[in-house]
């Protein structure tokens, strides 16, 4: 089974040691360059793609300006289509769902399309407890469980693998869990892609249970949707008798119309490609094809919480495509492990802070994990403007702490700015000391800015987390005020 | 409280005093791109599917010679002579993965995206028989090509299950590699008729 995200340090001391790692920062440089340009390629050849945007954006908003209303209707529409409806507040909730419809039908495993909800609640750690094997059925998806790994992107999981570890996985793997590879497997992706076909053949025919995510659900007509390359998504979604589908209550869209922005945006922006290879709809139960019991669990776990915060509840337009990632200069060079969660990247920075909140010191480092560039909100084809939410989430994190009875040294930097700005004595006095500084650094420091201006270079102390990677351009000798008194405003 | 209760009134109270009204802006339509069947035909075979188009009276050879000798399933509505063809009566899935090929019609072929739609009718069958076997053939008529997306989405029917198509299964989960033929067909034949 795929490891844990539980205890993962701090990004920052994740991302060092990602950084460490050559190979991996080999992979992902390679990865992201490939996508970012096919991605390019495919939105350009769309002539009003900014209008896609704005339709794409608004249909998401307007689902979530009154989710209680169209959750009611999805819910009425689905047990109308002879679906049933299970509503869980949290992941062991919905854990312990789809465990009992799976042990109701006495089996002892169940098939999986890729699913972002599933892996966000654990599910497969969670059934494996209750002695259910789930069996990963995407490819990459794949690659990740039989490596015992953890997923480090949103479409892509295995994208910090190469084909040569892939292999490596396959030939040590399989035969553990199933039909072996071919002992002559070779690393070309094509050989590497049919191993895996064959592997799985067996448990797609035999599988009486599947577990999908969805994602869109369609609240006037009680259809779920689930956008797919593989066709491990259809094997799931149309052989086994019964289909638990566990949708977070932010996939919802008010209309069937609604979809059309967003079957556009979608592929263009998650795999660079018109459209997916398969896209499957259903609502509820057909009789005569596919699965005749059809389960639908809509998961909060955190949303609601995302959905009360005014500029946070646009992260929940979010439709998984992953653009930000491959554009993110911070993602390319640490990759999705050093977040910690299985939404990595600019949307996984916002994201976890907003499902969970920024109490523990590992969600609250990820609104620092960017530069702020804005390279995230270009690509969306929602419109999240992430780079705001991250600089509120921020703030956030600064609320969390101003009741701490030890206060960190930024903040005591701040208080004692406030001190000195408040009061023209305090300031000009404190205007005397940073040009006394500036004189200092100025004369001994060996280290300059382009341009020449001194700067300093490692401070001792609090001061370390700041200039350890920064330099401190040398404080100028005179202040303003002290020149404008000096020379009248430069008249005399 | 029922957990349905207790999310819908979280939900309630995050949009306590939010308004619910949002200007929704038309979606932008694709500029004419000429002909229809041509662009899909192109498209389609952007995927690295195979296209061959015909006339009305050519469609039973052309489909024979597709399938050659591969063992084939037809849906009981396909409306074509295959000679040789199991007609689909419920077979079970280990039945079809025994059988190389299967021949349907289609709903939609979308030519923006080279995409064919599915619904499922009796000229396509059950959802299994266009998933198991390795090769599909699908017949798609001129007159069933729209333009883009949105024309598709207002012709079909969201109360009956939905395939949509793009070309032949494929992963890009190595190395962002596209590579053809996973779970899915790993040849899409589609015959474009008129």
């Amino acid at each position: 089974m795929s490891g844990t995200f539980v205890g993962m340090p701090a990004f920052p001391t994740a991302a060092r040691e990602a950084l460490g790692d050559t190979q991996l920062r080999r992979n992902l440089a390679h990865a992201t360059r490939v996508i970012r340009d096919k991605r390019a390629q495919v939105v350009a050849e769309v002539e009003d793609w900014e209008e896609l945007r704005l339709a794409g954006a608004a249909v998401k908003e307007v689902a979530l300006r009154d989710l209680a209303t169209h959750l009611e209707t999805l819910e009425a529409s689905l047990t109308r289509a002879g679906a049933t409806v299970h509503w869980a507040r949290d992941a062991e909730e919905a854990c312990a769902i789809v465990a009992s419809v799976t042990k109701a039908h006495g089996v002892d495993e169940v098939v999986k399309v890729k699913s972002m909800a599933t892996a966000e609640i654990g599910l497969n750690e969670a059934l494996e407890a209750e002695g259910i094997a789930a069996w990963e059925t995407d490819l990459a998806e794949l690659i990740v469980q039989l490596g015992d790994d953890l997923p480090s992107h949103i479409l892509v999981p295995a994208i910090h693998r190469n084909r040569a570890e892939i292999r490596e996985i396959f030939l040590r793997r399989m035969g553990d869990v199933g039909r072996p590879a071919p002992a002559d497997l070779t690393d070309e992706p094509a050989i590497l892609a049919a191993a895996a076909r064959t592997h799985l053949r067996e448990k797609f025919l035999r599988a009486k249970v599947a577990v999908s995510g969805a994602n869109f659900a369609v609240a006037e007509t009680g259809t779920l949707v689930v956008v797919e390359s593989e066709g491990n998504g259809r094997m799931c979604l149309t052989l086994p008798e019964v289909l638990v589908s566990v949708v977070g209550i932010e996939k919802v869209v008010a209309t069937w119309a609604d979809l059309d922005p967003l079957l556009r945006l979608l592929p263009r922006s998650s795999t660079g490609e018109r459209m997916n290879p398969y896209t499957s709809t259903w609502s509820g139960v057909t009789p005569g094809d596919g699965p005749q019991e059809v389960h639908v669990v809509l998961l909060d776990n955190g949303r609601t919480r995302a959905l009360a915060d005014d500029v946070g509840r646009q992260a929940l337009r979010c439709i998984r495509c992953s653009a930000c990632l491959n554009v993110c200069p911070v993602y390319e060079r640490v990759g999705g492990h050093a977040y910690g969660s299985v939404y990595p990247g600019p949307i996984g920075a916002i994201l976890n802070p907003l499902l969970h909140g920024v109490a523990d010191e590992q969600t609250a480092s990820l609104p620092y994990a960017s530069s702020l560039c804005g390279a995230c909100f270009d690509v969306c084809p929602v419109r999240i403007d992430i780079p705001s939410v991250l600089v509120d989430q921020r703030a956030a994190v600064v609320d969390q702490h101003r009741g701490d009875r030890l206060p960190k040294p930024e903040a005591l930097a701040m208080k004692a700015a406030a001190w000195a700005f408040s009061d023209a004595r305090r300031l000009a006095w404190a205007e005397r000391a940073s040009g006394l500084a500036g004189r200092v650094i100025g004369r001994f420091s060996r280290t300059s800015l382009p341009g020449g201006r001194a700067a300093a270079g490692r401070l001792p102390g609090p001061a370390a987390g700041w200039t350890g990677a920064r330099d401190l351009p040398a404080p100028p000798e005179e202040s303003f005020r002290a020149w404008w008194d000096r020379t009248d405003g430069g008249r005399r | 409280m029922s957990a349905r209760d207790e999310i819908l009134r979280r939900v309630r109270s995050a949009l306590d005093g939010v308004s619910p009204v949002v200007e929704v802006p038309p979606a932008p339509r694709a500029p004419d791109r000429g002909d229809l069947a041509d662009l899909f035909a192109e498209r389609v075979a952007d995927y690295r599917a195979v296209v061959t188009r015909c006339a009305a009276d050519e469609v039973e050879r052309v489909v024979r010679d597709v399938l050659g000798s591969a063992r084939a399933v037809v849906p009981p509505g396909l409306g074509l002579d295959v000679p040789g063809a199991l007609i689909d009566d419920g077979l079970t899935a280990a039945e079809l993965d025994d059988l190389d090929a299967v021949v349907t019609r289609a709903a939609v072929g979308i030519a923006e995206t080279g995409t064919i739609v599915l619904d499922h009718a009796d000229d396509q069958g059950r959802r299994a028989i266009t998933l198991v076997p390795d090769l599909h053939v699908c017949i798609v008529d001129a007159s069933q090509v729209v333009a883009d997306v949105p024309d598709a989405i207002a012709l079909l029917d969201p109360a009956r299950p939905l395939t949509w198509i793009s070309g032949p299964s494929a992963t890009s989960d190595i190395e962002l590699d596209r590579v053809e033929g996973v779970h899915g067909p790993r040849t899409l034949h589609v015959v474009l008729v008129g």
